[in-house]
């Protein structure tokens, strides 16, 4: 049948500037889409976790500190012990391009740098997504 | 290995892929519920609702927290509405129970309405079943609050909790004829602000009038934000249960909503089969314009739809 | 009083200007718009407020010239806060700054000195502002990112070496753990030789906003109003010339907020803050002339500066009226301004230059005391030193070549500055109204009330930028093929274990049983009701570090719980 998306919208590392993370959400959700909303402060297990027990499509993940080398892979990693390599990572925020070669070696399928519109991650999200609609 | 093993192992991949299954509706769900039924009924299901705005996923936080502290494992299922415009959703409350999306004993999962009215989602009762096998001893079921229609999570709960917040005021009296009825436990969250002992009062007044059984209904104040007050209402939720057992009550309700929930699975099912069939070749549509037209009048046009599946 | 004595525009001069209006509009204006219609059918500020097509005095019909508008240094403050302005005093160029290790900032801070900056601004990183030392868990990767990471007073000596603290004014954007990082200061400074009667500068120390749009909290509001009256009580004593808040306006703003919210929020914050303090039994008098504020810049330089007047002559009035202050230094707002880091683009970086300028005269045309301009890179990274360099000669340009400096509020009596202070001193006034009704900021920000009006207007904004109903040039218009830019700055990836091995060093060679018994002083401090400034002080001498301080703060206090409203 025909199902909603689930996407896990989450903050990891600690900065505080969640309007990029809260807009997709908004968006997300005015696609159709299921949003789960994690917050602020999530670390990479509490991420994936989430992502788990939520059963998520799609794990997308805002960070603005400069700290996306060090959280976005471990989440990856974090996904792959678990056996869930069915679920497609994108991240976003304030990310040198020079970064993200390394990003998508390590699974992140997109990374979404400022300027982006939602429409794009949306467009992206639903060409991608892994697991059978 | 299958996911029934997987599921019977605790492997919570396994729970949740089987949770999406029941809300897509897919038959492998329902086929494994059924082979596994007998494994239900061990957990204490416990309906949190109210108003919005009154703390209820940081007081179901609060409370599973007290319970991982005595040792019980917990899952957790909180409904969020799905946007009528878009079928979207964004669930949030797994933002107030971040710290426990790592604890092994604890499963949460959160849930759109999708398009399905009375606080709940309709996948929620089978979502419940699912933890029940996975072997929780407590289920919270936190429902959407968005006002008087959340009868729904009496069908589902054992004990329902109704949270309330101080400064209600008149809003009481205007509450009582709607979901007053039907909290086992009531509690007054924020009891922090100013008015919580007023509001905890006339509550208890409402309540003390309206009913005539020989369990007084209690009101608890807490503050789930600086964890006051939890303790005591936890111990009011399973003082209830204790009490439900004791009288034969719990057998009672779980019958009442064994039968509910069946019946309306029964009309869910004739409503499908009806409207497939009234809808062939637009005969809905066109019997509804004659009866706009004056050709035909409402009561024969139900008679003729549902002659569509009788003597069948 | 109409009619009366000040009003600016009399009776009969209004009804005749309405009238030529009127003639203006059916000769003139029907007449161009049958053969070329405008732009666009409804044009609106960078906050999405409708602008007419032409002000005139109909617009400021009941404008009175005292109560409204007034002289600078004297109520309501519309025009200023100071008797002569940039004409006495530039505002102060304050670059915010900082990064890695305290080594680091430190050669870059003295860089700035030489470059004609005249205030230190101190970014600290993640790990500092939610009191974490680099060595816990969750500091892991953002050691030294976003700023300098202090541990200890050993990080504070060194990023202060050779800055004569007597000399400087220095704002510490810290908010959760101000109480530490002054402490720390205070420290430095007595080492320096410098008594604390001395030191000049601020604190951030504003947890509302934090709660709101910046997301470094680290305790519930209770205990962190109470942290922050302590510091308003202690500094009123030993620290008097120490502004002890920036109640922030720029994070609302940056989180997606129009003026109005950003103006109307900001003070409803400060009203919060006030409303602790008295209840903490200090007088109003004694603590509010300290109470300064920080305020966005965005590119439509009408809005913002109209902005600025509408937030001084409204605090004026709240401080005034609601609190009946009697010093008229409680009832002046100053500010510092940064300019609109959201509105940078990462496309064509080079044009985040003009942006700033154009933000900058905002913000000097409405009257700041302290300005921050951004960098052209801060989309991409943090700011190499040449960005740096070029943000400060900005402001450096407006203040000596453009010449706006020279007269006081010159945008005064325009009919659109004056119309849109007005709208925006009533739309925040209603944001105040009705923030009261639903029993003050923090009980607001509980209810999630406050972010999600924020949050709608960013998502509207959004929206107008997807639907190219806004136009930001680079980004949705006037594209070009770019290259990657170069020369970014990068954060040494080894920071955190340089960090982390000096902060073990340090805890095996100060004296445990000291840092203990002074933690233990602290504990029973927090759990009692006296003023723990001093405390706090004490600990940080014996280098406690500061994740250990704010450790025992959080075991006492607990932890704030976000609130989300989507």
């Amino acid at each position: 049948m025909d199902r909603p998306i689930r996407v896990l919208v989450s903050k990891p590392g600690l900065d505080g500037h969640d309007r990029g993370a809260k807009v997709i959400a908004r968006a997300l959700r005015d696609a159709g889409m299921e949003v789960i909303y994690t917050g602020l402060r999530q670390t990479p297990q509490q991420i994936v976790a989430a992502a788990i027990q939520e059963d998520v499509d799609v794990v997308a993940m805002s960070i603005l500190s400069g700290a996306h080398n060090h959280l976005f892979p471990k989440v990856m990693e974090l996904l792959n012990e678990q056996g869930a390599d069915d679920v497609l990572v994108i991240g976003g925020g304030v990310i040198p391009d020079e970064d993200i070669p390394g990003l998508k070696k390590a699974g992140i399928a997109e990374i979404f740098t400022p300027g982006t519109t939602t429409g794009t991650t949306i467009d992206f999200i639903r060409k991608n997504v892994k697991r059978v609609q | 290995m299958n996911i029934e093993n997987k599921l019977l192992l605790g492997d919570k991949r396994a729970c949740a892929r089987l949770i999406s299954l029941f809300e897509n509706e897919e038959q492998e769900a329902i086929d494994l519920v059924k082979k596994l039924y007998n494994k239900t009924g061990k957990a204490h299901i416990i309906g949190i609702t109210g108003p919005p705005g009154g703390g209820k996923s940081t007081l179901t936080d609060k409370l599973a927290k007290e319970l991982r502290k005595r040792g019980k494992k917990v899952g957790i299922i909180a409904v969020d509405p799905t946007s009528p415009f878009s079928g979207g959703a964004i669930l949030g409350d797994r933002v107030r129970m971040s710290d426990l999306a790592l604890d092994k004993g604890v499963f949460i999962r959160s849930m759109g309405t999708r398009g399905y009215l009375g606080g709940l989602s309709k996948a929620t009762q089978g979502a419940v079943k699912i933890l029940d096998i996975f072997g929780m001893d407590y289920i919270f079921v936190e429902t959407v609050g968005v006002g008087q229609s959340e009868v729904d999570i009496v069908k589902t709960a054992d004990t329902v909790v109704m949270v309330m917040v101080p400064g209600l005021g008149d809003d009481i009296q205007a509450i009582k004829a709607g979901v007053m009825e039907i909290g086992d436990v009531f509690a007054v969250n924020k009891s922090d602000l100013q008015g919580a002992d007023k509001t905890a009062r006339e509550i208890q007044t409402v309540l003390d009038l309206g009913h005539r059984q020989d369990r007084r209904i209690p009101v608890v104040k807490v503050t789930a934000r600086l964890n006051e007050g939890v303790n005591e209402l936890l111990n009011e939720i399973l003082s209830h249960m204790d009490y439900m057992e004791e009288c034969g009550e719990l057998s009672d309700r779980r019958g009442e909503n064994a039968r509910k929930e069946i019946i309306s699975m029964v009309e869910t099912e004739l409503m499908n089969i009806i409207m497939k069939k009234a809808q062939k070749n637009d005969f809905l549509n066109n019997i509804s314009n004659d009866v706009v037209l004056r050709k035909i009048d409402p009561y024969t046009a139900k008679d003729e739809i549902l002659s569509l599946i009788k003597n069948k | 009083m109409i009619g009366g004595i000040f009003q600016v525009f009399d009776n009969d001069m209004l009804k005749q200007i309405k009238q030529e209006k009127e003639q203006w509009q059916q000769a003139k204006v029907n007449k161009a718009l049958s053969r070329f219609p405008e732009r666009m059918e409804n044009f609106t500020t960078g906050s999405g407020e409708n602008v007419n097509r032409l002000y005139t005095p109909e617009d400021v019909e009941s404008l009175q010239y005292n109560d409204d508008i007034g002289f600078p240094g004297q109520y309501p403050y519309t025009r200023g806060v100071q008797p002569t302005m940039y004409r006495g005093r530039l505002w102060t160029m304050r670059m915010y700054a900082g990064f890695a290790t305290a080594e680091e900032s430190n050669k870059r801070y003295k860089y700035l000195v030489e470059q004609g900056s005249t205030g230190l601004s101190v970014a600290m990183d993640l790990p500092t502002q939610i009191g974490y030392d680099s060595d816990h868990p969750l500091s892991e990767g953002e050691v030294g990112k976003v700023g300098v990471a202090i541990d200890s007073l050993e990080d504070m000596e060194v990023l202060f070496d050779g800055i004569p603290l007597d000399k400087v004014s220095t704002s510490m954007t810290i908010n959760a753990p101000a109480s530490v990082l002054l402490a720390m200061y205070i420290a430095v400074a007595e080492k320096q030789g410098v008594s604390s009667d001395k030191l000049r500068g601020t604190i951030q120390n504003d947890i509302l906003k934090e709660y709101i749009a910046r997301g470094t909290y680290i305790f519930p509001t209770e205990p962190s109003m109470r942290l922050i009256t302590n510091i308003f009580e202690y500094c009123s004593k030993y620290v008097p010339k120490w502004n002890t808040i920036s109640i922030s306006g720029y994070h609302i703003r940056e989180a997606g907020s129009t003026a109005a919210q950003e103006v109307g929020f900001t003070l409803a914050d400060g009203i919060a803050y006030v409303d602790a303090a008295i209840k903490a039994g200090l007088d109003v008098d004694t603590f509010a002339p300290r109470l300064s504020f920080f305020f966005n810049a965005h590119n439509d330089l009408l809005e913002e500066v109209s902005k600025y007047r509408a937030a001084r002559r409204l605090w004026a009035k709240i401080m005034k009226e609601r609190f009946g202050a009697k010093n008229p230094k409680s009832m002046a707002l100053k500010f510092h301004t940064q300019t609109g880091g959201s509105t940078l683009t990462a496309q064509q970086p080079d044009n985040n230059i003009i942006r700033v300028t154009i933000q900058t005269l905002a913000a000097v045309l409405g009257g700041t005391q302290s300005l921050h301009t951004n960098s052209r890179d801060e989309a991409l990274a943090l700011p190499t030193e040449d960005s740096v360099r070029i943000a400060l000669r900005t402001q450096q340009i407006v203040a000596h070549e453009s010449g706006v400096t020279n007269t006081i509020d010159p945008l005064a009596g325009s009919y659109v500055i004056e119309a849109k202070t007005n709208e925006i001193e009533k739309k925040a006034m209603e944001y105040i109204n009705k923030i009261d009704d639903l029993g003050g900021a923090p009980r607001a920000i509980d209810l999630g009330y406050i972010q999600k009006e924020i949050m709608d207007s960013a998502y509207d904004y959004q929206k107008e930028i997807e639907d190219n109903s806004r136009i930001v040039v680079g980004m949705n218009k006037f594209q070009i093929e770019e290259e990657s830019p170069k020369g970014l700055l990068k954060v040494d990836p080894q920071v955190g274990e340089r960090q982390k091995a000096k902060l073990a060093q340090l805890k095996a060679r100060r004296d445990n049983d000291k840092v203990k018994e002074r933690l233990e002083a602290l504990r029973m401090a927090c759990q009692g009701e006296e003023n723990v400034m001093p405390f706090i002080v004490e600990a940080v001498k014996v280098y406690a570090t500061l994740g250990e301080i704010c450790g025992i703060m959080r075991e006492v206090f607990g932890e704030y719980q976000q609130s989300v409203n989507l």
